[in-house]
């Protein structure tokens, strides 16, 4: 048995099938996940994300911290209180230890880290910390709840107390607010508009039971998955991991080089590998319209390059009604690849790697 | 709990297989299978006309999930395929021992089927997966 968040017996009763999923139970369907993954792209889904681990950093030198913590610069969000970054936090070898949102609050910050990655994450937060004047606080007491979709922010303000409701007008794409015991964020991995809220396990309970009453689907995390890739958003452990340099998992625009004094861990291999004219790898978008499904794993060759790729995640697309993935390959790719597809070579076309946004299809 | 019909032989890579009136054999896969699977997306199944032997690979599955070979349970020529599947394949999850089904074989040996599971011999078959 695996760790149970506080919603679990909702899920049992809603009849969600439960899954291990980085040690924890949680849903991966309802019933159908094209269902769910539908209700997200046209109205507002509801998803159980309290596998998440949030940790909060605190004290004189937080902001000093994260800026050799992370790749991208908390500096850049000085100015705005509540804003969000996304981060790689990388090894001195330049590869990716975890990727992350952190969010700028009034005199301290909110990280929220992958849960299969939780205890390397935390010890080497702590590592990191001795030279600071910091305090590094896991915050496992606190739920979350991801509503996404168009409908999304409206129906959680219909269920909103006044204080609740307001913090959600005045909050921007990407930034985060406090009220009334909400911790409440308009970000997301679907792609969609929406909100990312961490409560208490009593506050969330309720806070679903309320939601889905008004007509929010619970959707899990097999929806999750196949939206996040429609978007083209990284999955730690597919598109990226501590051998991976975020230059070739599209997170060049995450690595904050601005300030020359900055200086982050793993900022001298990114630089080197800059200098050396960047990776040979680059993430690049696949779609196949034949009746077939690229799934993480398969190999990729190239006419005329000896050196193959692989598919790094890769699913049937509800919205477009036909297989997409996200696949590392040689630099020189051009616009169409051969995948090894259950021992058959299928050639396949190369896009950027977006594939949906705001339920529009961009391929 | 997943639905086992008592009136159907299987196999434990979870094909069941119906004998009709006819003397002909239908198949297709399991309520626990599609359980598994999760969303069914495409159904790849094989050619009327052509011969299919028992316990090797006569068409492919693919879910949201996974995707999974298909076996027939008895050889003999393929007579029919459920083309509806192509358009929905919904109909797996939905009514995998009905609407669901993936095709028909004319039995060249119908004692191939006493091999296949009982549906008790299922049911201890996916508890002992479980």
């Amino acid at each position: 048995m695996g760790h149970k968040t506080a919603l679990y017996d909702l899920h049992k009763a809603a009849g969600g099938k439960l899954v291990d999923f980085g040690g924890w139970d949680m849903p991966i369907n309802y019933g159908s996940q094209i269902e769910e993954h539908h209700q997200v792209r046209h109205h507002a889904g509801l998803f159980d994300v309290s596998h998440m681990t949030v940790v909060d950093v605190a004290g004189a030198d937080a902001r000093a911290y994260l800026r050799k913590l992370l790749a991208n610069d908390v500096a850049r969000l000085d100015s705005t209180p509540g804003k969000a970054l996304y981060s790689a936090m990388l090894n001195p070898e330049g590869g990716v230890i975890d990727d992350l949102i952190v969010y700028h609050m009034d005199g301290w910050y909110r990280t929220v880290v992958n849960c299969a990655t939780r205890d390397k994450d935390l010890a080497w937060m702590e590592q990191c910390a001795k030279e600071f004047d910091v305090t590094i606080s896991e915050r496992p007491e606190l739920a979350m709840l991801a509503v996404q979709g168009p409908a999304a922010i409206a129906k959680v303000q219909n269920v909103a107390n006044t204080a609740q409701a307001e913090a959600i007008s005045g909050l921007n794409v990407f930034c985060g607010a406090e009220a009334d015991g909400w911790f409440i964020a308009r970000t997301g991995y679907t792609g969609e508009d929406g909100l990312e809220i961490m409560l208490s396990a009593t506050d969330a309970c309720a806070l679903w039971q309320s939601l889905v009453a008004s007509g929010v689907t619970p959707c899990g995390l097999g929806a999750r998955d196949t939206l996040r890739l429609e978007a083209g958003m990284n999955l730690y452990g597919h598109e990226m991991d501590e051998n991976t340099s975020p230059l070739v998992a599209n997170m060049g625009w995450t690595i904050a080089l601005e300030d020359p004094e900055r200086d982050f861990i793993g900022r001298t291999v990114i630089e080197q590998m800059r200098a050396n004219g960047g990776p040979d790898t680059k993430l690049v978008g696949l779609v196949l319209r034949e009746r077939s499904v690229l799934r993480a794993g398969q190999t990729i060759s190239i006419a005329g390059n000896d050196t193959s790729g692989i598919i790094t995640s890769g699913t049937f697309s509800p919205t477009l009604g036909f297989s997409i993935a996200l696949a590392r390959v040689p630099r020189a790719t051009g616009s169409s690849v051969e995948v090894n597809l259950r021992n058959k070579a299928v050639t396949v076309e190369v896009v950027k790697p977006h594939f949906v946004r705001s339920g529009e299809a961009l391929v | 709990m997943s639905d086992i019909r008592n009136e159907l032989k299987y196999l434990p890579s979870h094909e069941w297989a119906r004998l009709e009136a006819d003397g002909t054999v239908t198949i297709g896969i399991s309520d626990h299978a599609q359980d598994s699977l999760g969303d069914v997306v495409y159904v790849e199944t094989p050619e009327v006309g052509s011969s299919i032997a028992a316990g090797e690979e006569a068409g492919v599955v693919e879910s949201v999930k996974a995707a999974s070979d298909i076996f027939s349970p008895v050889s003999g020529e393929v007579i029919a395929v459920n083309e509806t599947l192509e358009d929905a394949p919904e109909q797996v999850n939905e009514s995998p021992y009905d609407d669901g089904w993936f095709f028909k074989v004319k039995p060249t040996d119908l004692s191939e089927l006493d091999d296949a599971l009982d549906a008790d011999g299922y049911q201890n078959a996916i508890e002992s997966e479980a």
